[in-house]
Order: structure tokens, then sequence, then C-alpha cells
């Protein structure tokens, strides 16, 4: 009984941070319909980013910050110079967020090491703490604590502001959106730089728990694909749902078949495709 | 548009290239024959992939899972069950081409960024099963020591020399058989359905059926062409089926100009070389690839081809 709360609570707290991530992705997708293959990468940067500020004034809380708005800052930067060239160009946007998981890839390499690295727990939540019957870290909790409230900052965020209604707009009709006066061209920015906000904040608050290594970029892109197939492109609610399948599932895989983890979400990914190719609330 | 060459000016063209590949072992160095069997391979894993993006318009990135399985299938095969090569090739292409109609069967219901997402995944779940089931594929280290084809022929193919012509064999059938079906009417009808679905819709046409034989086609040569790779590396590595092996042979295809067979060839070749020469002078290669990867998509997403023709049309002005 214990381990089985124990293992659903870690599954839950990883599919937090994997909705963070999808979150991220369904936003770009959703607005300038651009697949970001880079999006693994912005996770991978803002974990390396994160430890390099907790090294450095041992703030958990600026690590988390800076991480964060650094990579947003990247992602700015390649909207605005790299991708909004294509808008709607499929196999230029391919190219180029290939090409940038690639140099950020060997980036971190470069500037970090082969080496896995930890990033050390803030100190509020360094220990674990009873619940009833159970001992439970108290910061994948926290995880979880605070993937609830992005979602519902998100979904405010989405349904509740004027920010909000104007992507909504652009993603149902981007040619009046902007002939209503609505600065498309801003919007798309500032997506592209929340999404990758999202993924940095994911990068960073993972850093204690899964650690800080080469390859991650590449695993949890994948991660966050398999999530948005199950969930549906460009749905909040289908970020969070698909996360939450996504880690219970990833977790159970590695205990309980170390071999194959990555088939047990590949099991449910056959069943969604088979049954809603646009997943569970993806709109065609 | 240039016409179709001249029976005899094709004919000479055939007769130099035959040579030129005849002639190849004893012009080069060990290294570079081996270099240039690479080069043979890859062309024909490029030609498959530009069946399916460049002639029927579906990208994938995902091409590298049916080379990788067919490259694991023939390697085990060949080094557990000691099966030589006329059982063990088929098997590994019989392989890719059940992975590919399986994968084909849920991928293409989707498309656009879908259909992406969803061959990327597809092909990493491979991955992840070639790096994790360590009893099967030897998980990050590979697979050493596969043996290289024995045909039962009195000289051995373990030798550079005659394993090169082998590889150039099989890979000029299948060119020969790739052009075959560009050619065909299958192949029209393909090319029909990259410029519109909807209208080969209403003549008729059962695009979904031909996108799915497009599909298990490019996967059962890519199969192929995984299993000649193993061969020559006598090992495999998750690698082979590795997003960075999809990604690889996707720029291939661009660099040489999609949806003409020769062109990605000749960007394989290219792309063989490059690697070659850069990874020679530093271990910084995936960064200047991925620097490649954003020039391309900046100034030559027709490839180089196509920036050629946009080159010249600026300078005419026409």
């Amino acid at each position: 009984m214990t381990f089985w709360v124990l293992q659903i609570l870690n599954g839950i707290s990883f599919g937090m941070l994997l909705f963070l991530l999808a979150a991220g992705l369904s936003l770009i997708y959703g607005l300038l319909k651009i697949l970001n293959l880079t999006h693994g990468s912005f996770y991978l940067l803002g974990g390396y980013v994160g430890l390099v500020v907790v090294h450095a004034t041992g703030s958990f809380i600026l690590a988390v910050l800076i991480g964060s708005l650094a990579i947003a800052l990247i992602g700015i930067v390649m909207e605005r110079v790299f991708l909004r060239r294509f808008h709607l160009q499929e196999m230029p946007q391919v190219l180029l967020t290939f090409g940038f998981l690639f140099i950020f890839s060997d980036f971190a390499i470069l500037m970090w090491g082969a080496d896995p690295q930890t990033m050390p727990k803030p100190e509020l939540f360094g220990s674990s703490i009873q619940i009833g019957p159970f001992v439970y870290p108290s910061y994948r909790l926290f995880i979880i604590g605070f993937g609830l409230v992005v979602a519902a900052l998100l979904w405010w965020l989405q349904e509740g502001t004027r920010f909000g209604a104007m992507i909504r707009a652009g993603v149902d009709d981007e040619e009046t959106a902007r002939a209503m006066g609505i600065n498309v061209s801003l919007l798309f920015t500032l997506v592209f730089a929340l999404g990758a906000f999202l993924a940095a904040l994911g990068g960073v608050m993972g850093g204690p728990i899964f650690g800080v290594y080469p390859g991650a970029d590449f695993e949890i892109l994948l991660l966050g694909f398999v999530v948005v197939i199950i969930g549906g492109l460009g749905s909040l609610k289908g970020a969070l749902a698909g996360g939450l399948l996504v880690g219970l599932l990833d977790n159970f895989g590695k205990v309980f078949f170390p071999e194959f983890a990555l088939f047990t979400i590949f099991a449910p990914m056959v069943v969604i495709l088979a049954v809603r190719p646009t997943g569970l609330f993806g709109r065609e | 548009m240039t016409g179709p060459l001249p029976w005899r000016a094709l004919a000479a063209i055939s007769v130099v290239a035959v040579s030129i590949s005849l002639a190849l072992p004893y012009l080069l160095t060990p290294y570079y024959l081996g270099l240039v069997v690479k080069m043979i391979i890859f062309a024909l894993f490029a030609m498959s992939f530009d069946l399916l993006i460049g002639y029927t318009g579906m990208a994938s990135l995902g091409h590298a899972a049916y080379f990788g399985i067919a490259a694991y299938a023939t390697g085990l095969l060949a080094l557990r069950l000691e099966w030589n090569v006329w059982l063990a090739l088929p098997a590994g292409v019989l392989i890719a081409a059940i992975t590919a109609a399986l994968f084909g069967l849920l991928a293409l219901r989707a498309r656009g960024s879908y259909f992406l997402m969803i061959t990327l995944a597809l092909s990493q779940v491979l991955w992840g099963v070639a790096f994790g089931w360590r009893s099967l594929t030897g998980g990050e280290d590979g697979l050493p020591d596969v043996p290289r084809p024995d045909l039962g022929l009195p000289w051995s193919l373990a030798d550079d020399t005659p394993f090169y012509y082998f590889v150039v064999f099989i890979v000029g059938v299948g060119t020969l058989l790739l052009i075959r079906i560009v050619s065909s009417p299958f192949g029209h009808a393909l090319r029909g359905i990259r410029e519109s679905e909807t209208r080969m819709l209403a003549l008729g046409y059962n695009v979904w059926r031909y996108k799915f034989v497009a599909f298990v086609l490019a996967g059962t040569f890519a199969g192929l062409a995984g299993c000649l790779y193993v061969y020559l590396n006598r090992y495999v590595s998750p690698g082979y089926v590795h997003v960075v092996m999809s990604a690889e042979v996707l720029l291939m295809v661009v660099l040489g100009g999609a949806g003409t067979l020769f062109g990605p060839a000749i960007g394989a070749v290219l792309f063989v070389w490059l690697e070659n020469m850069i990874s020679s002078y530093t271990e910084r290669w995936l960064m200047l690839l991925g620097l490649v990867y954003v020039l391309v998509g900046m100034f030559a997403p027709n490839g180089l081809t196509g920036l050629v023709r946009d080159l010249l049309n600026r300078r005419t002005g026409s």
C-alpha cells in the first residue's frame, strides 16, 4: 500500500514537470503553428543556468527566476531573429529548431561537461514529511502543488485576461485578429517566450529530483511530444491530463520494467492514436 | 525543366559511372574506400527517405527507425544465430518493412505536425528499447563484432574490395527499383498526393493506401541501407535509431533537393564527406551540424540546387 501511494505521488510530481513542458509546446503550437524541437533544450539549459545560479548565490528561488527568464530571453531571440521569417513554412521551421537542438545540446556539454550534475534542494523542502502513515519527500509534494498553481495561473491567463483573449483570437483567426488591431507579431514573441520560460521552469524545478545531464533534452522532448500526442496539441487541459498520465506510466514503467521503460508510454500512445488521432482534447 | 536525356548520352553516362565504380577499389586506400561505401549506403538511405518526403510530401522525423531496426535485426541474427547474409539481410529488410507498416498505420492517422511528432516519438521508443534492453541489444555499448557477410563464394567479403562490389551491386539494384517506382503510375500518383490530396481524392484515388504503401516502401529501402551499414561497420549501436540519425537523413535529402532521387544521393555523399572532414578537426561536430541546419533552414530550404536556381534567377532577373 505504502509502495503504491509513494509511486503514484512520484508519478504525479513528474507529471507536473511534464505538464510545464507540454503546456509550453502546446501554447506555441496553438498560436504560432511551430512544432518546437528545441523545447527539450529549453528544459536542459534552464536546469544548467539554474545550477550556475545556485552555486553562485545559494538561492533556489533566484535559480528558478534567473534560469527561466534567461531561457525566455533565448526564446525571444530565436523567435524574433529566426523563426518569424518562416511563418507557416514547416520545413525551415523543422530545420531551424533541429539546428538549435543540436547546437544547445553540444554547447551544454562544452560548458558543463558530460557528467550528470545534481541540484541541491531548496532548504525549505530539504526533508521528508510525515502524512499519516506515509513518509514522503516534501520537495516532490511542493512540485505537485506548484504545478497545480501554474496550471491555475495559465488557465486564468488564457480565459480571464485580455492577453489570453488576444491569444485565443490569434489561434482562432490570425488574419481577423490582425485586422482588429491586435499586435499578433508581439503576441507571437511573448507566447514563444512564455513557452520557453515554462520549459526552463520545469528544468530548474526538476533538477533536485532528476539531476541535470546531457541527453535530458532529447529525452524530455520525446516525453513532451508523447504528452501532447495523448492530450492534444494546443490544449491546456490536454497538457495537464497527458502530463499526469505519462508521468504515472513512465514512473511505473521504470519501476516494473526498467529495460522497457519507454515501452509503457508507447502503449497508451498507440491506443489514443487508434481512437482519437488528435489526442484527448485536441481539435483538428 | 529539361527534357529526358537522349539515350546515347544516358548510355555514355552509365558506362562512365559503372567504369568509375568498378575501378575505385584500385584507386583508393582502404580507408577512403570504406568512406565511399558509407556514402553509397547513405545515398540509398537518403533516396528511400526522398520517396516519402520528396515524392509524397510526408516529412517524417523518425526515418532512422527502419534503418536502425533492420541493422539490429541483421546484426543480432548474424551474431547470435549465425545466420548467413542470404537469410539475415532479407530478414532485416522484412523486419524494417513490418515496423514501417505498423508505424505507418499509426502515424498516417495524423498529418502535419502530428505526423512529425508521432514519427519522432515512435522512433525514439525504439531507441529507448535499443538503449534499455541490455541483454538483447547490448544497451549503450551496442553489438560489436558482427561478421562480414559470407556469400559462400571463392572470395571473402571480409576483404574491403569484394565487400565494396557487394554494396555497389545491392545499392545499384535498390536504386533501379526506386527509379522504377517513382517513374511508374504509382509514383505519379504519389506526386499528385504531394501537390493536392483533395484533388487526388476527388479523382477517386485511395489516397490513404498510396501513402501507406509509400511509407512502407520507404521504410523497406531504409532497412536495406541499415543492413548494409551493419555489415560495413560490423557494429550496431542505439545511435543508428536515434533522432539525430533521422535528422541527418532529413538534411541529406533537403541539401540535395527533395523529390529528385539523385539530389538526395548527392546530399548524402556531401554529408558523409563533410562529417568525415569536420570530425577529424574538431569534437564539436554536433554543434557545427546544428549550425548547418540553421543555415540551410535560413538560406536554402529547397536544397543547394534550389539555392543555385534562385541565385541564377536573381541574376537573370526573371
